[in-house]
């Protein structure tokens, strides 16, 4: 215990998580072998980590580069689309285990090489230029996987960016993409247990990243460019690799999705900017730059929607509503002054649930 | 940092209650729920469809249509004696959106499911449907990786490769044009699996296809390029593979270009003289595949559509009637099978799929229905033409 | 002659993006907020417009007028309840309030007009003048759309550069904190703003959909980003930039489907934005504010 004081706030705030994470995992997988958790709630599970992965990603990117990125569900779309295109590939070659393990390097690097090939343009600009021309990036990459049609039979792989019929292919073969119906039959691999293992290394690799000497550059950099460049920092390069590894941790949460669902299609719910606002909406609502948060609001977020369902068809009307309100709640400053005057402030709500958890 | 540590606090008691929710969620109810009153066991049947987003139009026919079927055969005494109880749940025509709803319908206790509507989320869900054992009757999702490999899962309405022959067949047998265009959707399952089937049909039909353009999901407010390269093209007859509220801008956007070739759609154009204050005089002379005509004489479509009217508001269109006659079909195949809502899901399953490739089906999407062990309807789609403002038999 | 097709028509197409885009650049050069629910306050006004004028039959210029009051209305209120509260927060906390209202009109929407599409009728009913022997015609909504946004741009500029309360929001738009100080009211400034905004969206409604005539409650979304790109094309904040933005981008999307590929457009549009903001990083006619050290 005396260790664990000895360290500094962020980390004992980071093995907090981790441990709320864990014992989250042991609670889900006991009530999961029980037989008390509902299919809802057991088919939510690896989504929420998926998503909760990509908001760590955006968050890294917004909360210490400092950069509005609205094209982080294009990252999550190349993680998403290479892995699974990998896995159907070499579906009947490589067996299982191994198979998973590439793919998941593959979805993780290719996601870093797009961030990193766009990075190196994007960082040029800075505010709403540069998170217009990441949503540019996003709604590319979306727009071309719908057109990419892709088959493997015994002369090879065809491709096209046009229709199936002009592959050629042979009536044994296979397709890998099929256009805007995309990649159907991506083996079921991620489980609960990889969805929770992953994201908890990247907690650990991000806090190890923000307390690194780049990070600490990074952030140096963000909060201001010029007195950073002063004192001799290679900006570039600092934000470019801030950015790559950004990208790489949303690829992560695409491998896990895609990983998650039979059929995977690119489309502006579920790769576009719709989905990119979203995961931004996660980051703003955790709190910028703060990763434990992104992960909170991501699950809740997630779940909200599911959980409303008894409304019909009031549901997403009430669902945003809650947004605004809770937006309004954590943000707005006349309210947080009045929250301060009615013993509504961190320390009182965490009092009062620290009780409650005591009573349960 | 204050801030941002009590926002995490607050997500953390959200989260916390959240959980103690989803504890017990087996037992929350969905939307438009009919559930039998008297305690005895009943059907349970779970829909799933869009409801809310860009597609909700064709989700909530679905399930106004469902319901009224329910009501119906509830008020006639149930199948075999037990009534019906009907859970819709929404998916906004997103996959994993859909998998959540099923996952929803799943813990209410589902044991069939009349669903998905739209291709994409089908193909998601069948999969689970598969793992599953959960009988499946999908009332409008056309594609044919919904039913491929999947021998629970049965369609109501015609395949993509059904259609986009027939469409072919059609056009090349009644001589309605040598030279084709072609205006599809790029971004959607149903659009480029109805044109990619109607291009490989129309090459051995020896139609010559002039031209071929696409719009995105994105960009569907526009079509003055696409019609201006067919008609420089030389197109005599377009061939629209996509639903009625696109449809209907393009009709509108050609008749104001002058340009007047034969117009040619499939099923999602059914639905096109219910748009209100739509100019009907546009679509005269639009072809169309529909098994389904909401001013048809026979006595069921009317009886439907009154009905229909008088609860919901708005004709029904293709989507509605399919929908509608899924639940009949489904009656159908369970009284061939005999069965009490006591069986698990597995026997129903396998007892249903062995009924419905049995029974024979007069509906008002099609009479002498009967189904194939792919899971395909065996109802020929058939063209119509739109003549003053109503469906006229093209034949 | 195809060529001059091709143009007209993307200068339809590009005169709606502008219509909206000048909205866009408006409630973000003085209000420096990205409002997302912009693209859905226009379907809120199309749906007005619709009511009126195929519901009671009122006549078009009636209809607008209606829908220009309901959606300044509209405009502020939603200004008053979900952005004015967040005056002092962080930038990124209103964007997110605005992808919530947002969703709310759409949902709004939804509940009230119900998910079919409705067909608009044209408020124009001027069919337009058709050129060299007629291969060539000018809808006449794309002439009343354009020249709508050139009188529009001109109000604009105008009450901005002369009048009392446009010359507040230069300096609400240079700096809040000296702005107050000058005896400004900022919040009434920045109500106007959206006021305005929200007024010319009922405008951009009506002419939208009498150009692309299907109506669902989810029609103001897309044309709404894509009037955002085009803001920013043209360097957002900047009022004729926004015009010019949103010209340029209908003409290059219409240019890309009609020679290029009609599957790639909108990437070929994006990629073209990307290449024009690379070389000119703050849009066509941003300012270059050069951060003091």
């Amino acid at each position: 215990m005396n260790k664990y004081k000895k360290l500094n706030k962020s980390t004992q705030k980071l093995i907090r998580t981790i441990c709320v994470i864990a014992v989250l995992y042991v609670v889900m997988t006991i009530m999961d072998g029980t037989g008390n958790l509902s299919s809802l709630m057991k088919g939510l599970l690896v989504p929420v980590c998926a998503y909760s992965l990509v908001a760590v990603g955006l968050n890294l990117c917004v909360g210490y580069l400092g950069e509005l990125s609205l094209g982080h569900a294009g990252f999550m779309c190349v993680g998403a689309f290479s892995s699974a295109f990998f896995s159907r590939a070499f579906q009947d070659v490589i067996p299982d285990v191994p198979r998973f393990i590439l793919a998941l390097l593959i979805g993780t690097v290719v996601a870093a090489l797009f961030g990193f090939l766009i990075a190196i343009p994007v960082l040029r600009l800075s505010g709403d230029y540069l998170a217009i021309v990441t949503l540019a990036f996003g709604e590319i990459i979306k727009n071309v996987i719908n057109v990419m049609y892709v088959g493997m039979d015994s002369k090879g792989i065809h491709f096209s960016i046009k229709d199936q019929l002009s592959l050629g292919m042979e009536p044994d073969g296979k397709m890998l993409i099929n256009g805007p119906q995309g990649i159907t039959g991506t083996p079921r691999q991620s489980t609960f247990f990889i969805a929770v293992l992953l994201l908890i290394l990247a907690l650990v690799v991000v806090h190890n990243f923000v307390r690194s000497r780049t990070g600490r550059a990074v952030m140096a950099i963000r909060d201001n460019q010029i007195a950073a460049e002063t004192v001799g920092l290679p900006v570039t390069k600092y934000k470019l690799v801030a950015f790559t590894l950004s990208a790489a941790i949303a690829g992560v949460g695409g491998v896990l999705y895609a990983h998650n669902i039979n059929s995977l299609t690119a489309t502006t719910n579920n790769f576009g900017y719709n989905m990119s606002i979203m995961i931004l909406v996660y980051v703003v609502l955790g709190g910028i730059g703060n990763f434990s948060g992104s992960v909170i609001a991501a699950v809740v977020l997630t779940m909200l929607p599911e959980l409303l369902r008894g409304l019909s068809t009031y549901r997403m009307l009430i669902y945003s509503i809650v947004l605004i309100v809770l937006m309004l709640f954590n943000w707005a400053p006349g309210i947080l002054k009045w929250r301060d005057e009615h013993g509504l402030t961190t320390a009182a709500i965490v009092g009062r649930f620290k009780k409650k958890k005591e009573v349960r | 940092m204050k801030k941002k540590a009590l926002s995490l606090a607050l997500c953390t008691a959200m989260t916390a209650s959240l959980f103690v929710g989803c504890g017990n969620s087996s037992s929350s109810t969905g939307s438009s729920e009919s559930v039998d009153t008297s305690g005895e066991a009943t059907w349970r049947i779970g829909g799933i469809g869009p409801i809310t987003g860009g597609a909700a139009q064709y989700g909530q026919g679905v399930m106004n249509a469902i319901q009224l079927a329910v009501d119906e055969v509830n008020e006639a005494g149930g199948i075999n004696g037990y009534q019906i109880s009907f859970n819709f749940q929404d998916d906004e025509a997103d996959q994993q959106k859909s998998v959540n709803a099923y996952n929803t319908l799943k813990d209410w206790g589902m044991q069939i499911l009349e669903g998905t509507v739209t291709s994409g989320a089908c193909q998601a869900v069948a999969a689970e449907t598969y793992a599953d054992r959960i009988f499946t009757l999908t009332p409008s999702a056309s594609s044919t990786d919904v039913t491929n490999g999947h021998d629970n899962v049965y369609q109501v309405c015609f395949s993509d490769p059904n259609q986009g022959g027939v469409s072919a067949d059609y056009i090349a047998d009644n001589g309605l044009a040598t030279k084709v265009g072609i205006i599809y959707d790029s971004s959607d399952p149903y659009s480029t699996g109805v044109y990619q089937n109607f291009a490989t049909e129309a090459q051995t039909k020896g139609l010559e296809i002039v031209a071929t353009e696409a719009f995105t999901a994105d960009s569907k407010t526009d079509f003055t390029t696409q019609l201006q390269k067919c008609k420089d093209a030389g197109a005599e007859l377009l061939f629209l593979p996509f639903y009625y509220t696109e449809g209907s801008i393009v009709l509108t956007q050609a008749n104001k270009m002058g340009y007047a070739p034969t117009m040619f759609g499939v099923d999602g154009f059914d639905g096109l003289l219910g748009v209100e204050n739509f100019d009907v005089k546009l679509a005269e002379n639009v072809y169309l595949l529909t098994p389904f005509a909401a001013d048809a004489d026979d006595e069921a479509t009317q009886k439907f559509v009154a009905a229909y009217e008088e609860k919901f508001g708005g004709t029904p269109n293709q989507f509605a009637a399919d929908a509608y006659d899924g639940i009949y079909i489904l009656k159908a195949a369970l009284e061939d099978a005999n069965l009490t809502p006591d069986a698990s899901n597995e026997e129903i399953c396998d007892a249903l799929i062995a009924s419905i490739q049995k029974i024979s089906y007069d509906g008002l999407t099609g009479e002498d229905m009967t189904w194939n062990d792919k899971g395909e309807v065996s109802k020929a789609p058939k063209a119509v033409i739109i003549k003053d403002g109503a469906y006229v038999s093209a034949d | 002659m195809g060529f001059l097709t091709y143009l007209i028509n993307g200068l339809s197409l590009g005169s709606v993006y502008a219509l909206i885009a000048l909205g866009y650049t408006m409630v973000y050069g003085i209000a420096k907020m990205l409002n997302f629910a912009h693209g859905d306050v226009i379907m809120i006004g199309a749906y007005m417009c619709f009511m009126c004028m195929s519901n009671s039959g009122m006549p078009a210029i009636v209809s607008i007028v209606i829908a220009i009051v309901c959606c300044t209305a509209l405009g502020m209120v939603i200004e008053k309840i979900a952005y004015k509260p967040l005056r002092k927060a962080t930038n990124l906390a209103v964007l997110i309030t605005a992808i919530g209202v947002s969703y709310f009109l759409q949902n709004m929407a939804l509940m009230i007009f119900g998910s079919n599409p409705v067909s608009f009728t044209s408020v124009i009913s001027w069919e337009g003048i058709s050129l060299a022997g007629g291969n060539l015609k000018i809808a006449g909504n794309t002439i009343v759309t354009i020249i709508t946004c050139i009188l529009i741009m001109i109000a604009l500029v105008w009450f901005v550069k002369n009048t009392k309360p446009g010359q507040a929001m230069r300096a609400v738009s240079e700096d809040r904190d000296a702005a107050t100080l000058m005896g400004i009211n900022v919040n009434a400034t920045i109500s106007l703003t959206f006021a305005i905004g929200s007024g010319l969206a009922a405008i951009a409604g009506a002419l939208l959909c009498s150009s692309y005539p299907s109506l669902t409650p989810y029609t103001g979304s897309m044309p709404g980003i894509k009037a955002f790109t085009a803001a920013v094309f043209g360097g957002i904040g900047s009022i004729p930039g926004a015009l010019i933005g949103g010209l340029l981008l209908g003409v290059i999307e219409i240019l890309a489907r009609a020679y290029i590929s009609s599957q790639l457009a909108d990437a070929i549009v994006f990629a073209v934005l990307i290449i024009v903001l690379l070389v000119k990083p703050t849009g066509i006619l941003g300012k270059q504010i050069k951060e003091k050290v």
